[in-house]
C-alpha cells in the first residue's frame, strides 16, 4: 500500500511539471502538426497524460521521435500507425473510426437518433390538436394561473 | 412492450454496467499487454556490448530465448539480476539488452555481479527499445525459435513469477524447462 | 486522545445514522407519528457528530499530530496554517470525512427548511438520506479510517501535503464539488420519497426544485475552479483534459442540468413525471459512480487516489444496493399510464423535451467514453484510450445543436406556441445576432469561422433574452413594478443562460484564438507574442516557506507601454523534493497572458519558456459563476416560501382539470 502511494505520489510530481520541448521546426505548418500530434498521443507509462505533458523519459523518447519523423516528412497517418505499431491502441487518444473503436463514434449518433425518435413519439402522443382542445374560456382561465403562477 | 416491463429498462441497463464495473475491479488499467505479441521481433543492426561485432535478429532463430531490457540506471534490474543468473545457470538462454546505457558501466556491472546473459546488444540510444515498444526497464521478451515475440513481462523477474506464470510460457512456446525450474502447477 | 474522540464522533454518527434510515421509515409504514417525528432531531445529531468527528482531525492536522497516519502522509510542519487545514480534505480517507460532513449538512437542512412538509414526507426523505449517510460512514470507518495511528512508528516529521495542493483553488475547490455532488442526494431522497408513497405529483417536483438548483449551482462552482485551478496550477495553460475525474464531476452537472429543466415541468405542467424521477435517480447515481470511478483505481487517471480494490469492492456493493434498489423501486412503483396533460408542437413543453434529449445524450456519450477503455479491457477486446480529441469531436457538436432550441425557450409559452408569435419577437434578435456573429470575427484579423459561429449563437441566446425582458417590462404599467412581478426564478434563468452564453464565447474564442509558443530565452532576451513584447529580465532565487525556487523575471510590454511584471517560479519543496512549476498570469477581461518555466536549456543558463496569449479565456469560467449565480437566485423565488404543505392547486392539475 505504502509503496502504491509512492508511485502515485510520483506520478503527480511528474504531472506538476510543464514539459518544455525547444525545438526547432523548419515550418510553422510542422509546429502545428507537432502541437496536435504530441497531445493527440497518450504517453504509455504514465497515468493518463499525453506525450505533450508528460516527462516521462518514454515520453520524451516519443517526442523526440515524433519531431525527427515530421521533418523528415512523414505524414500523420505514418507517423501514427508507427506509434500504433509499437504500443498498441492504447497511444491513440482518438480512437480511428474503424474496427472494435467504431462503436464509439457511432454511439453518439446513434444515442442521439434514439432520442429523436422518442422525442417525437412523446410529441405525437401529446400533441393538443388531437384532444378536444381547450375553449376560449379554459384557456384564458389557464394562462391566468399560469401567469398568476409565475408572478407570485 | 407493455408499459410496465418498460420501466425495468433503467434497471437492467445498470445491472449490465455494474457486472461491468466488478469485473474492472481485477482488471490492472495499467497492464499493458506488448502490441508485438506473435510479431517477428524487430530487425535490428546493433553491436555486442563484449565484443563490438555487429549483431542482428539471426541470434534469435534456432532456439527460444528471454529478451532482457536492462539497464545500470534502473533500480529494478539490480533486484532481479540474481534470479536470471539463476535461469542461465539451469539452461534458459537469455539475451540482454543494454538500454540506453554506458558501456563501461554496464561491463563493470556484469563484472560485479555475474553474467547471466549469454551476449549482450548495445542498444544506446534506444532505438530498439523503441521498435519493441518498451516503455521501462526491466522487461523481458518470450521469443520463440522463429524468432517471434510470444509474450513480454514488464517488471522484475523473480521466483514467484516465475513458478506461478512464466515457466508455464516458456514451456509453452517450445522451451525445454528444467525441473529446478518447473512451475506451481505442472 | 483527540483523534480517538474522533473516531468515537464517527461511531456515535453512524449509529444515528441507521435510527435515521430506519426508524422514521418504520413510522411512516405504521403511520406512527412519534417514530416520524425523531427524523429531524436524528439528523441534527447526525450533524453534530460529523461535525464533531470532522473538527477532531482538522485539529490534529493544525496539531501537527504525526501519529496520525493520514497527517503524517499529508502534512509537514513547515506547512502553512491554512494549507494544514485543507490537506483534511486532501487525501482519501479526510476527503471522505468531508463528503459525510455535507451529506449531514444538507440532511440537517431539509430537516430545518422543510417543516411545511407533510411529515410522512419529510420522515421518508430524511430516512433515503439516512440511508446514504450509513453506506459512506462504514465506508469511511471500515476500509477507510482516517483516524488510524501510526504507533508505534509515528514519524518525527510528516511527508507533506502534495505541493499541486497547496494552492488557494484547492481550499475550496472540493467542498463546493462534494455541496453538488451530495446536493443531489437531496433531489434523489425526494424521488424515492415520491415513489414510497405513491404520489408522484407536482408537489414533489416543487419542494425539491429549490434544492436541486442549489446542489446544481454548487457543481457548477466546483467544477468551474477545478477548471481554473489545472488552467494555472498544473502550467500547461489547459483547462479541460476530459480524464475520468474531470468526467466524473461532469457527468452529475449534465444529468442534473437535464433534471432543473424536466422538474420545470413538472412542477410547471404535471408532466414527464415518471422521467423526472428517473433523472433525479440518474443524478445521484452518477455522483456516486464517479465517486467508485475515482477512488476505485478502475480507470487511470491524473488524479486519482491511492486506489485499493477493497475500497471498490465496497463502493460497487453500495452503489448496487443504491442505485439497483432504487430502479427497482421505480419500476415497480412509477406509474406506467401517462398522464393526459398535452401540449402542441410549438410549445416550451417541447423545447424543454429538447434540453432534455441533448443532455441526456451528452451525459450518455461521456459515461460511454470515460467507461469504453474498461468495457473493453473487460470483453478481453485489448487496451484502449479515450481522449480530448473524441470528446471534443462529439460534445461540440452536441451544444451547438442546443443553442438554437434555447434561444427559443425564455420566449416561448407553455402549452401552445405559434410560429408567428416566435417570428414577431425573435426575428429581429436574429438578425441582429447573425449580423454581429458574422461581422466581430473580422476585427481579428484572421476570420475564423467557428469563432463566428460561436458569436452567432451567444448573440441569438443574449438577444433574445434581452428581447423578452424588454417585453415583458414594457407589459406592465411602470418599471417598478414591472421588475417587482417578475419573479426571482425568471431573473435566475436569464443570469443562468447569459453565463452560457458566455462560456459558449470563451471555450471558442480561447481554443481558436489562443497563440502558444515553446522557447529557449536566458536573461536578456526578449520575445514578441501577439503583439506582446516578453523580456526575460533577470533570473533570481526565491525562499518561500516550505520551497526554494527559481524565479523568471519577465517584463511585459506593449507598444512601449509596460502591461506587467510577470514572475513564473521553478519551486522544489523542502519536506518531499517535488518539483512543481508556478506559472505566471496576467489576468484580464479580454486576454490572459501566461508564462511557464520549464527546465534550464545547457549550462549558458537558458531556460526552456512557455508564453501563451489566451483570449478571453476568463469568459468561461465568469459564464460558470454566472450560471451557479442564476441557480442561487432562483431559491429566492417567493413561491418556494410558501405554505408548500398546503395543496395548491398547480397549474399543470388545472390545466388537466380542464380536460376532463
Amino acid at each position: 500500500m505504502r509503496i502504491l502511494m509512492t508511485v502515485l505520489l510520483w506520478c503527480w510530481a511528474v504531472a506538476a511539471l510543464a514539459v518544455i520541448e525547444t525545438y526547432e521546426f523548419s515550418s510553422p505548418e510542422l509546429e502545428a502538426r507537432y502541437h496536435a500530434l504530441s497531445q493527440e498521443l497518450r504517453c504509455p507509462k504514465c497515468q493518463n497524460q499525453n506525450i505533450a505533458d508528460s516527462n516521462a523519459p518514454i515520453a520524451q523518447d516519443l517526442r523526440k521521435q515524433l519531431y525527427q519523423q515530421l521533418e523528415s516528412g512523414a505524414s500523420d497517418e505514418e507517423i501514427l500507425d508507427y506509434m500504433v505499431a509499437r504500443y498498441g491502441e492504447f497511444v491513440r487518444y482518438r480512437p480511428e473510426m474503424a474496427g472494435p473503436t467504431l462503436i464509439l463514434w457511432l454511439a453518439p449518433v446513434l444515442l442521439l437518433a434514439a432520442g429523436v425518435v422518442v422525442a417525437l413519439l412523446v410529441l405525437r402522443s401529446r400533441r393538443g390538436d388531437r384532444d378536444r382542445g381547450l375553449s376560449e374560456e379554459e384557456q384564458r382561465k389557464l394562462q391566468e394561473m399560469l401567469e398568476r403562477e409565475q408572478d407570485a | 412492450m407493455a408499459p410496465r416491463l418498460k420501466l425495468f429498462l433503467p434497471l437492467i441497463l445498470f445491472a449490465v454496467l455494474a457486472l461491468f464495473l466488478f469485473r474492472g475491479l481485477s482488471l490492472d488499467p495499467r497492464a499493458m499487454p506488448s502490441a508485438l505479441i506473435d510479431k517477428p521481433f524487430p530487425v535490428f543492426s546493433l553491436p555486442a556490448l563484449e565484443s563490438g561485432e555487429t549483431l542482428d535478429r539471426s541470434l534469435l532463430l534456432g532456439k527460444v530465448s528471454l529478451v532482457n531490457i536492462w539497464a545500470t540506471w534502473c533500480i529494478s534490474c539490480r533486484v532481479e539480476h540474481p534470479y536470471l543468473n539463476q535461469l542461465t545457470e539451469a539452461g534458459i538462454h537469455i539475451v540482454g539488452v543494454n538500454y540506453k546505457d554506458d558501456d563501461e558501466s554496464a561491463k563493470r556491472w556484469l563484472a560485479d555481479l555475474g553474467n547471466p546473459y549469454s551476449i549482450n546488444i548495445v542498444d544506446a540510444a534506444g532505438n530498439l527499445g523503441l521498435d519493441l515498444g518498451v516503455y521501462g526497464a526491466p522487461e523481458t521478451y518470450f521469443v520463440d525459435a522463429e524468432g517471434v515475440i510470444r509474450y513480454r513481462h514488464v517488471g522484475v523477474i523473480d521466483e514467484r513469477v516465475w513458478r506461478s506464470k512464466l515457466a508455464a510460457i516458456y514451456a509453452e512456446i517450445g522451451g525445454e524447462l528444467p525441473p529446478s525450474l518447473a512451475g506451481a502447477g505442472s | 486522545m483527540i483523534p480517538e474522540f474522533g473516531h468515537f464522533a464517527l461511531i456515535v454518527a453512524l449509529c444515528l445514522a441507521v435510527l435515521l434510515a430506519s426508524v422514521p421509515l418504520w413510522g411512516a409504514w405504521r403511520r406512527n407519528t412519534g417514530a416520524m417525528a425523531l427524523a429531524p432531531g436524528l439528523a441534527m445529531g447526525l450533524l453534530v457528530f460529523s461535525g464533531i468527528s470532522f473538527a477532531c482531525l482538522a485539529v490534529a492536522f493544525l496539531q501537527d499530530d504525526f501519529s496520525v497516519e493520514v497527517v503524517a502522509n499529508n502534512s509537514n510542519s513547515l506547512l502553512p496554517a491554512i494549507y494544514k487545514f485543507s490537506a483534511v480534505w486532501g487525501n482519501h480517507e479526510g476527503s471522505l470525512l468531508l463528503w459525510i460532513l455535507i451529506l449531514a449538512v444538507w440532511t440537517a437542512a431539509v430537516a430545518t427548511f422543510s417543516r411545511q412538509l407533510p411529515l410522512l414526507v419529510l420522515s421518508r426523505v430524511l430516512a433515503v438520506m439516512g440511508f446514504v449517510a450509513v453506506g459512506f460512514l462504514s465506508f469511511s470507518l471500515l476500509t477507510s479510517n482516517p483516524f488510524a495511528r501510526l504507533i508505534p512508528g509515528t514519524p518525527a516529521d510528516g511527508q507533506d501535503l502534495n505541493p499541486l495542493l497547496q494552492d488557494p483553488g484547492l481550499i475550496i475547490h472540493p467542498p463546493l464539488l462534494y455541496m453538488g455532488y451530495v446536493g443531489f442526494s437531496v433531489a434523489f431522497a425526494f424521488a424515492i420519497a415520491a415513489l414510497l408513497g405513491g404520489r408522484l405529483d407536482a408537489s414533489w417536483a416543487r419542494w425539491s426544485r429549490p434544492w436541486t438548483n442549489i446542489a446544481w449551482a454548487f457543481l457548477t462552482l466546483g467544477i468551474m475552479l477545478g477548471s481554473w485551478w489545472a488552467y494555472y496550477e498544473l502550467g500547461w495553460g489547459g483547462w479541460w483534459f476530459w480524464d475520468p475525474v474531470e468526467n466524473a464531476s461532469f457527468m452529475p452537472w449534465l444529468a442534473g442540468t437535464a433534471l432543473i429543466h424536466s422538474l420545470a415541468v413538472t412542477e410547471k405542467r404535471g408532466l414527464f413525471k415518471s422521467w423526472t424521477v428517473l433523472l433525479a435517480i440518474f443524478a445521484f447515481s452518477l455522483s456516486l459512480l464517479g465517486t467508485f470511478l475515482v477512488r476505485s483505481g478502475v480507470l487511470t487517471s491524473v488524479h486519482a487516489f491511492a486506489t485499493d480494490p477493497a475500497r471498490g469492492l465496497f463502493i460497487l456493493v453500495f452503489l448496487a444496493i443504491v442505485v439497483g434498489g432504487s430502479l427497482t423501486l421505480y419500476a415497480l412503483r412509477a406509474p406506467a399510464v401517462n398522464s393526459r396533460v398535452s401540449f402542441a408542437w410549438l410549445s416550451r413543453e417541447t423545447l424543454l423535451l429538447v434540453n432534455n434529449v441533448v443532455f441526456l445524450v451528452a451525459t450518455l456519450t461521456v459515461l460511454f467514453g470515460t467507461l469504453f477503455p474498461l468495457l473493453m479491457d473487460a470483453l478481453g477486446q485489448g487496451k484502449y484510450s479515450v481522449g480530448p480529441p473524441y470528446f471534443n469531436a462529439v460534445f461540440v457538436p452536441l451544444m451547438a445543436l442546443l443553442v438554437p432550441f434555447m434561444g427559443l425557450g425564455p420566449v416561448s409559452r407553455w402549452k401552445r406556441d405559434s410560429a408567428q408569435r416566435w417570428k414577431a419577437e425573435l426575428l429581429l434578435p436574429a438578425i441582429a445576432a447573425l449580423a454581429c456573429g458574422l461581422t466581430l470575427p473580422l476585427l481579428h484579423g484572421e476570420y475564423n469561422l467557428w469563432v463566428a459561429l460561436a458569436l452567432v449563437l451567444a448573440g441569438w441566446l443574449l438577444l433574445g433574452l434581452g428581447r423578452d425582458v424588454w417585453l415583458r417590462l414594457r407589459a406592465a404599467p411602470t418599471l417598478a413594478r414591472g421588475l417587482r412581478r417578475t419573479p426571482a426564478s425568471y431573473w435566475g434563468m436569464v443570469v443562468a443562460h447569459l453565463g452560457f452564453a458566455a462560456c459558449v464565447v470563451g471555450v471558442v474564442a480561447t481554443s481558436q484564438y489562443s497563440i502558444e509558443r515553446d522557447l529557449k530565452m536566458e536573461a536578456g532576451q526578449a520575445e514578441t507574442l501577439a503583439g506582446y513584447r516578453f523580456e526575460f529580465v533577470e533570473l533570481a532565487n526565491f525562499r518561500g516557506p516550505n520551497f526554494r525556487a527559481d524565479e523568471a523575471r519577465f517584463v511585459v510590454t506593449r507598444d512601449g507601454e509596460e502591461i506587467a511584471r510577470l514572475a513564473p517560479q521553478k519551486r522544489r519543496y523542502l519536506a518531499s523534493n517535488q518539483i512543481m512549476t508556478e506559472a505566471a498570469i496576467d489576468a484580464g477581461l479580454f486576454r490572459d497572458l501566461f508564462i511557464a518555466m520549464g527546465e534550464p536549456v545547457g549550462q549558458g543558463g537558458a531556460w526552456a519558456i512557455r508564453l501563451h496569449y489566451k483570449p478571453m479565456v476568463r469568459w468561461m469560467w465568469l459564464g460558470a459563476i454566472l450560471m451557479a449565480v442564476g441557480g442561487f437566485i432562483t431559491v429566492v423565488d417567493k413561491r418556494y416560501r410558501r405554505q408548500r404543505a398546503a395543496s395548491t392547486a398547480s397549474a399543470g392539475e388545472v390545466a388537466r382539470g380542464a380536460q376532463a
